[in-house]
């Protein structure tokens, strides 16, 4: 066994072994809680620049099938597991984990007491560090992650984004939700094989888009472009689709204000729905401000508070920056899901979190214009959440009713 | 949304006695509730059977009736208490199936009772299964291809339908899968559909299309009145599909299902719980997956908690039935508090950053002849679970917490240490590969076998479909045990060499027992413990740290202090600086030791509590209320050994260990522990050693003047032969600190004592056999009595029904005594005192008499906390536990102001309850080996009518009328007569077999004769099977009358007849039968019987 170290900016070091490509990675550390789907974690391209710890101890179980994936490869830039299971066991793995980690060249670490990292994080806030498997002086180590660049204010997104424009045309297939209270309606005809038949036209800002965001929206009978993240706003109108879709992404929206400022150039025109970064780019669009969480939200269990219904749902999250609400006016009941001014037009907080009652969701009470901070297309996690595509069909149905 | 003001009371139905398939975590989930729904200003009536749970405690409830659970006597209990609503979904099977029979007699409508928490509606659906067929069609769900069949004739046709073997057999409606079964050839499947048809209660067995070798997958799903659903657990059976589930092996979280299947699955159970319509709290769904292809199927729903949604509350710490309970009075789940973060709400799945493996406890030696292969009818008697950081480590500590003297996973074929191309292993391949074929109670240590015999882990995956990632890990554990085993003695040297330190600790976090490690490198247990606290990282004990489970994988942080060992870098234990008591549980239930000892423990933290002093509860059951996160200040969810409570005690360095409420369990380590330098609270180790040591008892006994059945001691066989034949023939044979009787027998010749001798021997290596004169048909009598070390109260004196010779967990007994004189008792009250004064008990104390021709036996002494300590709490008012605990902390009897018993003018009758309906082909007959699960309480002003109760509450109800069948030894021919008359005076037929009816035509008492079986047909069988017989008198002999006898008996277990196999036992129900014809069946409260609030001191 091969030993492996992880050292925190912040002086914390941990020993372990080393688990699949041979090197060193830095990255920010971040703990993510969910039980199941590490692989979807691993590509999906919010985690750019992230070194995730997974919670659950026993990771790689069930292996690496070439299906689970949300992006064309894997972006966390290191991975922290408490053990990594040397046999890969379901009847549509491919590999194993560290064979993964090693194709991908991928730096992780494992046998190392997870939970107290986790607790150390969550205490202490999400920090810089460094997985190394060659250098193992503590100091040094510990340099290294102080070194590693900090991700407020930078654009990780063009790291990730597309580099040209496509056409996306699979659906989810077996994987299909359908607990969801309205679950995602079968399209006549099945899913969209072209503009022609769609149901709508959706362009996705790809700010590292998950394919399952894609793969909802066909589900759901549209035709659906990805355009890269610096694609200009008249770009898109010049689309002329039915809405636009501002997708997931890694790091802090204030470090890409060329996306802020398209969605602001696209509010009003025509319908847009932000999902997680996309959400953040939205409320910055609208002149809220965002801030970054000390250890953010990363798992499958986090509950959101429907203000209009009341009702909870189950959500997938993956974010470590939320939208900075304005003092309450006076008299208001935040129950009823408050109403803020801002530049363009009035908008509602329509979701927050159980947990912390951070933000969750917004809607403009002007312009069809909706956004939601968690991942409704889940993968991994739970499907609850997956009315919210149906919803922004509807949205397009409105407008151009 | 608000809770319902439109209610005022609700009426919770328990679960009554423990039964294979329904044990302790009823109390556990009914406690909760009763707790949940007072703490919201409700007024709770509860009905539960069960004297020996939390729940019936009086102060629990504001109404308590310890009453049969029958629709007949809910019905009294509706019309007396007039509650607005019923909670049915908190007492198991038998709430569910009394809330249907309720509603369908129209008993609800006519008290304007309504269900909350499921409707009828959707309790049929969810229970039906051909509705809940049909309703999963409806959603696009899959469930296994099946027929109903309700007579042997369409038997065939089904089997024909479904497509040929194997099939699985499920009688409708019981419980546990009770006659369940799978057929794989004709002869078999005809076998089980009759006995499944007899077994079901409505005549219905399902035939189903065999899904054995799937995956099997269990999600708990919680859902409220705003249609707000989430998924408590996800749990995953390492047994595949055929197993049932109560009897597998499981794992939470899943560990071989992708985040794609997982969602799909989790669909499902949203879809399923909304279809079937349960509107609040908890249920459980069962699903199975194709390990090839990932086609799942829908197995079962059950609209209601369970024993996997008390083990995933245990294993989360979200607790299931409290927020099912609040959910039903109309609370949404966002509205409430998650108790262990006190900042988050129940509105959420938890997260855990553990693994919990939890082990099936079985007890096939307590039933020769039972037919151990694991099927879908479950066969286990209790669980333990255990929590580790990885699956090896959960696994092991699983292993050592079952309490089955295997410290890991122990070579059953000895082959420790041995490779592969030893000549030892390739010799037992053959037969390690036959015995894997079927599932079998041992199947996790033949698997370990196997693989240290050279099969791969895809052999044995094609051999037993268990899923290979789990095979692997054993492998794995194999692999290191060779590792270490070559590392050998130099691992303990006092340099620790890295190389040794590294192994050493790498085998702590696989989970090995220091019992194991020493065993393979030729060590000793006392040794490795010794290099792991010299060798122990700072901030740990001996290496041990403790995690806490907190519902969110550490995202928050948690209060309560609710704890399991790993050896990891961080410890969270945190003890305080209060003073602290710990008191160590039960573990496992087994037959002999069970929720008795576990409501002892947890009266010992309530008193605790009450004196201002810290609890740490140790236990490893996760039935259990001691493990419920409320019940103690701290609880450390740990196996039981020395090795493990140890650790614990090291941490926390409380001021004494509790030792006396937990069974045998902590009894067994009560030496050791004082030797480890703990101080034992209570009654010394010694004078429990005293008591507990046959030969140092026999001087004790002796020197105290009191008498015993003449006896001798025995450590070989010539000894044990020469002592028989001194005192005579029959003898009882006795082997020291067992429980339950276990390897306890009446050895009637030479050839049974040597058979004994050779068989026994193993249940208690250590401790020689005392070998007692039997002192046929004499009285039994149970005492409890509890002591201060100066003050002696002997607190209940229990006559059994069955004579001496019956284990006194067996046998039914009457409180206050119903035949022996009033000077008799007073002797017995002499010598319970005098044993108490010369043991000097602090505490509680339990003694076994026996009385025959006036004299007086002691039969044995156990200074502890007894099975009977609830019973006797709830017969008389007196909440004995607790008091025995302040005694413990030094407070005297007087200061507590208990110095007699207040009398009473009721009688109390305990009744035992056996599971031999899940053992078909096994004897009925009692005897000192101990064999029921559970008991029930009669309770009524008038004996008859006590016994009666009982009776009814163990499920057997007593005939009024029609023809009893009498088939007796000759010793019982005159005690039958008296039977025979009195049973003629009620207007029964009577029929008795040639001798005993010739015998009664001679005392002028005329009945039918009939054949006995080997006497030709018409047969007594054939009448039993014809129906014609309501009730079975039948006693043996010989061992020959044994044989020639059983199929009576068993014919009347078929056909659910009651069955009295002892004259008392037939003599008690003719006297309930005549009470029944006095005056109709009247109930009370336990408040009423003892005046409200009087167990409260």
């Amino acid at each position: 066994m091969k030993k492996a170290l992880l050292a925190l900016a912040d002086g914390t070091v941990f020993e372990g072994t080393a688990l699949g490509f041979d090197g060193e990675t830095v990255g920010e550390l971040v703990f993510n809680t969910a039980m199941t789907g590490y692989q979807e974690i691993l590509t999906d391209p919010s985690y750019h620049g992230q070194i995730v710890t997974m919670t659950s101890p026993l990771i790689g179980n069930y292996g690496v099938t070439p299906e689970d994936v949300e992006s064309r490869r894997i972006w966390a830039a290191g991975f922290v597991v408490k053990e990594c299971s040397r046999m890969s066991s379901n009847w549509r793995a491919r590999q194993t984990l560290d064979e993964y980690f090693r194709r991908a060249k991928i730096v992780a670490i494992e046998g190392l007491d997870t939970r107290a990292l986790t607790r150390h994080l969550r205490d202490h806030g999400s920090q810089q560090g460094v997985i190394t498997h060659q250098d193992f002086d503590h100091a040094r180590a510990v340099q290294k992650a102080r070194e590693a660049p900090d991700i407020l204010g930078r654009d990780l997104v063009a790291d990730v984004t597309c580099a040209q424009p496509y056409e996306w045309m699979e659906g989810t297939g077996a994987w299909r939700p359908v607990s969801g209270s309205q679950g995602i309606g079968q399209a006549e005809g099945g899913p969209a094989r072209s503009h022609g038949n769609a149901r709508h036209h959706v362009v996705v800002y790809d700010f590292g888009v998950k394919q399952n965001i894609l793969r909802c929206l066909v589900d759901l009978g549209c035709a659906v472009t990805v355009v890269p993240a610096s694609t200009p706003a008249e770009r898109v109108l010049a689309l002329k689709p039915h809405g636009v879709l501002l997708s997931n992404g890694p790091g802090d929206p204030e470090g890409v204000p060329y996306a802020a400022r398209a969605a602001q150039q696209l509010i009003g025109t025509v319908p847009v729905f932000g999902i997680c970064l996309g959400h953040q780019i939205l409320a910055l669009a609208l002149g809220l401000k965002t801030y970054k969480l000390k250890f953010g939200h990363h798992g499958g269990n986090h509950p959101v508070l429907d203000l209009r219904s009341r009702a909870v749902t189950i959500t997938s999250q993956n974010h470590n920056f939320s939208v900075t609400l304005p003092p309450a006016p006076e008299g208001s009941v935040p129950a009823d899901g408050r109403v803020m001014k801002t530049a363009l037009g009035a908008v509602r907080l329509t979701h927050t979190s159980l947990n912390d009652e951070s933000v969750e969701g917004l809607a403009s009470l002007d312009h069809p214009v909706m956004s939601v901070q968690y991942h409704p297309e889940a993968s991994p996690g739970p499907h609850d959440a997956v009315g919210w595509f149906e919803d922004f069909s509807r949205l397009m149905e409105k407008a151009h009713a | 949304m608000p809770k319902r003001t439109d209610i005022k009371t609700i009426l919770l139905i328990g679960s009554g006695p423990i039964v294979i398939g329904q044990a302790c975590e009823f109390d556990y989930s009914g406690t909760q509730a009763c707790k949940a729904l007072r703490e919201e200003g409700y007024r709770v009536v509860l009905i539960n059977s069960n004297p020996a749970t939390i729940m019936t405690d009086p102060e629990l409830a504001d109404r308590t009736y310890v009453e049969p659970i029958t629709p007949d006597v809910v019905e009294q209990v509706i019309e007396r208490e007039r509650p607005d609503a019923i909670l049915p979904t908190m007492g198991g099977q038998t709430a569910l199936n009394t809330a249907v029979a309720l509603a369908k007699r129209g008993t609800l409508e006519k008290y304007k009772v309504r269900l909350i928490g499921a409707s009828y509606e959707a309790i049929v659906k969810a229970e039906d299964r051909d509705l809940f067929k049909r309703a999963m069609a409806r959603i696009g769900l899959k469930v296994p291809a099946s027929v109903m069949v309700t007579n042997r004739q369409a038997a065939p046709q089904a089997l024909d339908a479904i497509g040929g073997f194997p099939v699985i057999v499920r009688p409708s409606f019981t419980l546990g899968g009770t006659g369940g079964n799978v057929a794989y050839n004709r002869e078999e499947y005809e076998r089980m559909i009759d006995w499944g048809l007899a077994m079901s209660p409505v005549g219905q067995v399902l035939v189903e299309q065999s899904v054995l070798g799937w995956k099997e997958y269990e999600l708990e799903v919680m859902r409220d009145l705003k249609d707000n659903v989430v998924i408590v657990c996800p749990i995953e059976n390492v047994d595949p599909m055929g197993v049932h589930t109560g009897d597998s092996i499981t794992v939470a979280p899943t560990m071989t299902l992708t985040d794609k299947e997982y969602q799909v699955m989790r669909d499902a159970a949203i879809r399923i719980i909304r279809e079937i319509g349960v509107d609040t709290g908890g249920s459980n769904i069962q699903f199975g997956i194709h390990p090839d292809t990932g086609e799942m199927v829908i197995i079962e729903m059950n609209p209601r908690v369970s024993r996997s949604s008390a083990l995933a509350s245990k294993a989360t710490g979200f607790p299931i039935a409290k927020i099912a309970a609040k959910l039903a009075v109309g609370y949404t789940l966002d509205e409430l508090t998650n108790d262990i973060t006190r900042v988050t709400k129940a509105a959420f799945e938890p997260s855990i950053d553990y693994v919990v493996v939890k082990v099936p406890r079985f007890a096939f030696e307590k039933f020769p002849g039972s037919d151990p292969t694991l099927t879908t009818q479950m066969k286990s008697v209790g669980e333990a679970m255990a929590m580790g950081r990885t699956f090896k480590e959960a696994l092991q500590k699983a292993i050592r917490s079952l309490e089955v003297d295997r410290y890991g996973l122990v070579s059953l074929s000895a082959l420790d240490g041995l490779t592969p191309s030893d000549a030892a292993c390739v010799n037992a391949k053959e037969s390690i590969k036959t015995v894997l074929r079927a599932p079998h109670p041992d199947r996790l240590w033949h698997l370990a076998d196997a693989l240290r015999a050279g099969f791969s882990v895809k052999e044995l995956a094609d051999c037993t479909k268990v899923d290979p990632w789990f095979l692997d890990q054993l492998q794995q554990l194999v692999d290191f045990e060779a590792q270490l085993r070559s590392a050998s003695h130099p691992l303990l040297d006092t340099q620790h060499s890295a190389l040794s330190t590294s192994l050493m600790w790498q085998a702590k976090r696989l989970g090995f027992s220091d019992r194991r490690i020493a065993a393979l490198t030729g060590t000793t247990e006392i040794e490795v413990r010794r290099w792991r606290q010299q060798a122990a990282p700072a901030g740990t004990t001996g290496g041990v740290t403790y995690k806490r489970v907190d519902t969110c994988a550490a995202e928050f942080e948690a209060h309560t202090p609710y704890l399991y060992s790993t050896y990891e870098r961080e410890c969270e234990s945190r003890p305080t600086d209060r003073r602290r008591v710990m008191i160590l549980g039960g573990g496992p239930n087994r037959i002999g030791q069970g929720i008795e000892f576990d409501y002892c423990c947890v009266h010992a933290a309530m008193a605790l509590r009450e004196e201002g002093v810290e609890t740490i509860m140790v236990n490893c059951n996760p039935e259990t209320v001691s493990t419920d996160y409320d019940t103690s200040d701290r609880l450390y969810f740990e196996p039981l050994t020395e090795e493990d409570v140890l650790a614990i005690v090291e941490r926390e360095k409380p001021l004494g260990v509790v030792v006396q409420f937990g069974g045998q369990t902590p009894l067994k380590l009560a030496l050791p522990l004082e030797r480890a330098g703990v101080r034992i609270l209570g009654t010394s180790p010694d004078a429990i050693d005293r008591a507990e040591d046959r030969e140092r008892f026999r001087e004790l006994l002796v020197r105290l003047g009191l008498k015993q059945a003449e006896s001798g001691m025995a450590r070989s066989v010539d000894e044990a032969l020469r002592v028989a034949e001194s005192i005579h023939y029959p003898v009882m044979m006795r082997p020291s600190y067992v429980l339950g009787g276990r390897a306890m027998r009446i050895v009637y010749d030479r050839d049974g004592l040597l058979h004994y001798m050779d068989t026994a021997v193993k249940a208690s290596p250590d401790h020689p056999v005392l070998i007692d004169k039997y002192l046929e048909d004499a009285i039994e009598v149970d005492v409890d009595a509890i002591a201060d070390g100066t003050h002696v109260v002997v607190a209940g004196i229990m006559e059994h029904i069955e004579e001496a010779g019956v284990h006194s967990g067996d046998s039914a007994c009457s409180l206050p005594p119903y035949s022996l004189t009033s000077s008799m008792i007073a002797e017995i009250r002499r010598q319970t005192v005098e044993l108490a004064r010369d043991l000097k008990v602090v505490g509680l104390m339990n003694i076994q008499f026996a009385v025959k021709h006036g004299v007086l036996y002691v039969l044995e002494v156990n200074p502890r906390g007894s099975r009977t300590v609830p019973f006797v709490s709830k017969s008389i008012g007196v909440p004995l536990a607790k008091l025995a605990m302040k005694v413990m902390l030094g407070r005297s009897l007087p200061d507590l102001g208990f110095l007699e018993v207040p009398p009473i003018t009721h009688v109390a009758v305990k009744e035992a309850v056996f599971p031999f309906t899940k053992f078909p082909g096994v004897d009925v007959l009692l005897g000192p080996e101990m064999k029921s699960t559970g008991e029930v309480m009669g309770i009524d002003q008038d004996v008859g009518w006590a016994f009666a109760k009982s009776q009814a509450a163990a499920g057997v109800t007593l005939p009024t009328g029609g023809t009893i069948l009498i088939s007796v030894k000759d010793r019982d021919k005159s005690a039958a007569l008296d039977i025979a008359r009195r049973m003629l005076r009620l207007g029964f037929r009577v029929q008795a077999t040639k001798g005993t009816a010739a015998f009664f035509r001679d005392q002028g008492i005329e009945v039918q004769a009939v054949n006995k079986v080997k006497e030709g047909r018409p047969h007594l069988v054939d009448h039993i099977k014809n129906g014609e017989i309501a009730l079975v008198v039948n006693t043996v002999g010989s061992k020959a009358s044994h044989d020639d006898s059983a199929s009576i008996r068993l014919e009347a277990l078929r056909k659910g007849l009651p069955y009295f196999t002892t004259m008392p036992g037939a003599k008690a129900a003719t006297m309930g039968i005549e009470a029944m014809g006095k005056k109709g069946l009247s109930i009370r409260s336990l408040q009423e019987y003892h005046g409200t609030g009087s167990a409260k001191r």
